[in-house]
């Protein structure tokens, strides 16, 4: 049960509920479009309540939807850090760029981070993931400072090249983990809604891309027969390996009756986006953007 | 049958928050918001109390079969939308959004044949849509349509995934959905720089909002000829 649904069912009992909840007309769209900071104030409420719920009618227990969410929560750590760092150097990110595209963005991961630490922790009363416990390097060097990205919050191009590829990799690694969450009507609608926001922001950031630095990217993941990344930059080939998958469920998109080049491989691989699972996800990261730390 | 005016005024307090709540969910054209939250309660008023529904609807069934079938007629209804802004531009195009545009249109028309294909002998008929309220001619009404039915999109099915019962069906919808989204940002971006994320779509805690299958398809049947129904989802 969604929480429309829910605030509808209790309209059906109780028609002033919206007016309880609160007097003034104006707020009440706000409410229910999550706008307003007396939704984000009532937010933790209705969804505790709901989580639990949520919790008692799935299969999983608590910790394996927990184990889920610290995956999610690990990333998103990964992206929040990302974002904060880069808008606090003077000078990599234009005025301009920074209002429109990276405040928002970094306002999103920092709302995924506490909405996920708070469903582990309230709801599911499981332990989140430490921040404190994960060191990143985003060079990709494994904590040298000093990877392949080294000019990562220096240049531009550099960091919305990075950013995209965390962006596009969080796509691939919530749709990984769907299955994991088949049938939990709160966990996977959240997660799902994740999942759209990540691709929100992977769109905008390759549009940016391709505007101001006439990159090739487009919004959407165009790969070849043989290479799923189309970004150009050979190091993050395993992030989009597997995109230039074309066949789903059995049908082969390139063999379907065609409109402009519908079946054409790059049209055929940018209209799916491709999972990833936990393990492929964790090998790309740690090791690079995640440091490990040798035993 | 109890009209829609009836149900208004009997209702009107109602009526009038079920506007409020669709509106906060950012339908890109204002006066359909309006036309849509209201006739959306009477449908389920009507289909709650006849238990049947309209016999002239398509209906989309049930079970991940119904969940599929929605989500084809979906991308019927916007791979049709988009084969018609193609057919005949908009005045004052550029480069870029024509490409955008002819891209999304493929996209979507894979959607749309894949289900097909894939469905088979359980896919509905193929739907005939409705654009007289469009003007295919100017730029603010085909890109405005075209936000609404993208995020729309978005909300269906991220709003259905949790219903589906098959892991495989349920990455499929995923494939799609976040196609969709990538679409609804990027023609955000057209109309406006930055509203790729406006709190329209996204709430406080950055989830993307989601729509009941009845909600959604109360939307979409304001631009088909052959309505839908989703009331064995």
């Amino acid at each position: 049960m969604n929480l429309f649904n829910i605030i509808e069912e209790i309209e059906k009992v109780d028609p002033e509920i919206a007016d309880r909840m609160n007097p003034r007309r104006s707020a009440i769209k706000n409410i229910t479009s999550f706008g307003s900071k007396v939704a984000a104030a009532a937010l933790p409420f209705a969804l505790g309540t709901m989580f639990k719920k949520a919790y008692a009618q799935t299969g999983g227990t608590a910790a394996d939807v927990a184990n889920v969410l610290n995956f999610a929560l690990t990333l998103e750590y990964l992206e929040s850090s990302f974002y904060n760092i880069g808008l606090d150097k003077g000078g990599l990110i234009p005025t301009a760029d920074r209002n429109n595209y990276i405040s928002k963005i970094s306002r999103d991961e920092d709302a995924h981070v506490l909405f996920l630490k708070s469903v582990i922790k309230d709801s599911l009363k499981q332990q989140p993931v430490d921040r404190a416990s994960l060191q990143f390097d985003f060079t990709g060097g494994n904590g040298s400072n000093d990877g392949p990205f080294a000019t990562v919050f220096s240049d531009y191009a550099t960091f919305l090249k990075v950013a995209t590829a965390f962006e596009d990799t969080g796509v691939r690694a919530y749709k990984g983990q769907a299955p994991a969450l088949l049938g939990n009507q709160v966990v996977l609608t959240a997660a799902l809604s994740i999942h759209a926001v990540e691709a929100r922001h992977a769109a905008a950031l390759r549009h940016l891309l391709h505007t101001k630095f006439s990159a090739a990217l487009k919004p959407w993941i165009e790969s070849t027969a043989t290479a799923g990344n189309d970004t150009g930059i050979s190091q993050v080939n395993g992030n989009y390996d597997k995109e230039q998958n074309v066949t789903h469920l059995g049908v082969d998109v390139t063999t379907l009756p065609e409109t402009g080049n519908s079946a054409d491989v790059r049209s055929a691989t940018a209209a799916f986006d491709e999972p990833l699972t936990r393990t492929e996800v964790e090998d790309l990261l740690i090791g690079s953007f995640i440091v490990s730390n040798a035993d | 049958m109890k009209t829609e005016t009836q149900n208004l005024q009997h209702d009107a307090k109602m009526a009038r928050r079920a506007f409020l709540r669709y509106a906060g969910a950012g339908v890109a054209v204002a006066g359909l918001a309006t036309v849509q939250s209201c006739s959306s309660r009477t449908e389920y008023d009507n289909e709650d109390m006849s238990g049947g529904g309209s016999s002239d609807k398509t209906d989309v069934g049930s079970g991940d079969v119904g969940i599929l079938n929605f989500a084809y007629a979906l991308e019927q209804l916007e791979a049709a939308f988009y084969v018609k802004v193609a057919d005949s531009w908009y005045s004052g195009i550029t480069d870029m959004e024509k490409m955008y545009l002819s891209d999304i249109r493929d996209h979507e028309v894979s959607h749309r044949e894949f289900f097909k294909k894939a469905l088979a002998g359980n896919a509905i008929k193929g739907l005939t849509p409705n654009f007289s309220s469009i003007d295919f001619s100017s730029r603010a009404s085909v890109l405005a349509t075209a936000k609404a039915f993208e995020d729309l999109g978005v909300t269906a099915y991220d709003g259905a995934g949790y219903m589906l019962k098959s892991a495989d069906y349920l990455t499929v919808a995923g494939k799609i959905a976040s196609v969709e989204a990538r679409h609804a940002a990027v023609i955000a971006e057209l109309l406006e720089p930055g509203s790729f994320v406006t709190n329209a779509q996204v709430n406080a805690s950055g989830l993307n909002i989601v729509r009941t299958p009845k909600e959604v398809v109360s939307i979409a049947n304001a631009f088909l000829t052959t309505k839908i129904s989703a009331k064995n989802l």
